[in-house]
C-alpha cells in the first residue's frame, strides 16, 4: 500500500496547490473551491493512515479496501456534477431573464430615439 | 361550407373593445413571411398592438418586421419559442395589456380567426387554443406525427379537464391574471411553449378552452414528418408534461400564486 499512499498524497497536495493558484488568480470562486479544499486534506489523512480506511472498509463488508475508495470517489463526483448542473440551470435562467429584459429595454430606447429624431 | 353553418362560437359578438390587445409574433429567421403576417394582422385588427419577438434571427427578420410596422423586441440570442413568448408576456405586463394573442410568423394562423379566440376568453376562459383538426379548415397532418399529436392531446385533455385535439397549436390567446402568470412562468424548455404551458396554466387554476379554427399551410418552412422524429417529439413532450405535473407549485389560483411569490 505504500505506493498507493505516495500517489494519493501527491495527488491531494497537487490538487490543493492548483486550487489555491486558481483562487489567487481569480479564476475560481471560493464557493466552488471549498468542496475540493475540504476533500483534499481528507484524502491526505486517509493516505497517511491507511489502516483507518481498511477498518472502515471491513466494517462496511467490503473485502478489498480500494473498492471503497473508488465507490466514494464515484459518489463524490456524481454529487459534484449534479450540483454543477443545478448551478448551470440557475445561470441559464438568469441569462434568459436578462436577455428578455434587454430586448424590451432596447425596444423602448429605439422608440425614444425615433421620437427625438423625427 | 360556410363558416356560419357549423360555427358554435360567436365571432365578434360580446367582444370588449376596451380591453387592450397585444399580438405577439415569435419569429426566428422568418424574413420571408413575417412582414406579410404583420401587415395582415394590422389590416384585420387595427386596434391591436403588434410585437414581433425576434428570437436571435441571423437574417433580416428584424428589419422586415419593423418596416411592416411592428414593434420589434430583439433577443440577443436564440431562446426558443418559450423564451420569446415570455418576453412578449413581460412586455404585455409592463405596458398594461389585458389580452395576449400568439400568432406564428410563418403565416399559418389567420388573424381573422383571432375574434374566435377572444370570444372564448369573453366566455370565461383564461387560455384559448385555436385548434386544427377540430372540424374547421383543410389543414392535414398524416402519419406518425398525427398519431403522436393524438396521444398527447388525449392526455392533456384529461389533465386540463377540457377536450383538446391540437395541443401543439401555437395559435393562442391568454387573458386576465394569466397574462402576469405567464410573464413569470412561461416555460422555456423544448415544447414548454405548447404542452407545459397548459399544465402550468391548469395547476394555477386557469380555465383552458379549445376553439376550432381554419389554418393555412405554412408560407415558408416545413415541419418534420419522419417516424423517428415524431417518436422523439412524443417522448420529449411526455417528459415535459410529466415533469410539469410533478413540479412543486404554490397556490391554487393565479392570484394566489402571484400573491405568494410577492411582487417582482
Amino acid at each position: 500500500m505504500t505506493e498507493l499512499r505516495v500517489v494519493l498524497i501527491t495527488t491531494a497536495v497537487v490538487t490543493i496547490a492548483l486550487l489555491l493558484r486558481l483562487l489567487r488568480r481569480n479564476y475560481l470562486r471560493e464557493r466552488y473551491a471549498a468542496l475540493w479544499l475540504v476533500l483534499a486534506p481528507l484524502v491526505i489523512v486517509l493516505a497517511a493512515f491507511p489502516h483507518l480506511f481498511n477498518q472502515l472498509a471491513h466494517k462496511l463488508g467490503i473485502a478489498y479496501p480500494p473498492n471503497l475508495l473508488f465507490f466514494l470517489a464515484c459518489i463524490v463526483l456524481l454529487l459534484v456534477s449534479v450540483r454543477l448542473s443545478v448551478e448551470l440551470s440557475a445561470l441559464e435562467d438568469r441569462t434568459r431573464a436578462l436577455a428578455e429584459e434587454l430586448a424590451i429595454l432596447r425596444a423602448s430606447i429605439d422608440e425614444r430615439e425615433r421620437e427625438t429624431t423625427s | 361550407m360556410t363558416e356560419s353553418q357549423r360555427d358554435p362560437v360567436p365571432t365578434s359578438v360580446g367582444r370588449d373593445l376596451r380591453k387592450r390587445l397585444l399580438i405577439v409574433i415569435p419569429a426566428w429567421n422568418e424574413e420571408k413571411s413575417v412582414a406579410a403576417v404583420v401587415r395582415d394582422v394590422r389590416l384585420t385588427l387595427p386596434e391591436a398592438s403588434i410585437v414581433v419577438v425576434d428570437d436571435g434571427s441571423t437574417d433580416t427578420t428584424r428589419k422586415e418586421a419593423r418596416s411592416a410596422g411592428a414593434t420589434v423586441l430583439s433577443l440577443p440570442m436564440n431562446l426558443g419559442v418559450g423564451g420569446a413568448m415570455r418576453t412578449g408576456f413581460r412586455y404585455a405586463v409592463r405596458y398594461g395589456y389585458d389580452i395576449v394573442v400568439q400568432i406564428d410568423a410563418d403565416g399559418q394562423h389567420d388573424p381573422r380567426q383571432v375574434d374566435r379566440l377572444l370570444a372564448t376568453l369573453e366566455n370565461g376562459a383564461d387560455v384559448a387554443i385555436g385548434a386544427r383538426f377540430a372540424g374547421e379548415g383543410t389543414y392535414q397532418v398524416r402519419g406518425p406525427r398525427r398519431w403522436a399529436m393524438r396521444v398527447l392531446a388525449r392526455w392533456l385533455s384529461h389533465i386540463v379537464e377540457s377536450p383538446l385535439t391540437d395541443v401543439t397549436s401555437g395559435f393562442r390567446a391568454v387573458g386576465g391574471p394569466a397574462v402576469e402568470l405567464f410573464a413569470r412562468h412561461y416555460p422555456a424548455q423544448y415544447l414548454g411553449d405548447t404542452v407545459e404551458m397548459l399544465v402550468i396554466a391548469k395547476r394555477a387554476g386557469c380555465r383552458i378552452r379549445q376553439v376550432p379554427v381554419a389554418m393555412n399551410e405554412r408560407m415558408a418552412g416545413t415541419s418534420s414528418q419522419s417516424p423517428v422524429r415524431a417518436t422523439i417529439h412524443l417522448i420529449r413532450a411526455v417528459l415535459a408534461v410529466a415533469l410539469a405535473s410533478g413540479r412543486r407549485w404554490q397556490g391554487e389560483t393565479v392570484s394566489g400564486v402571484l400573491e405568494r411569490e410577492g411582487s417582482q
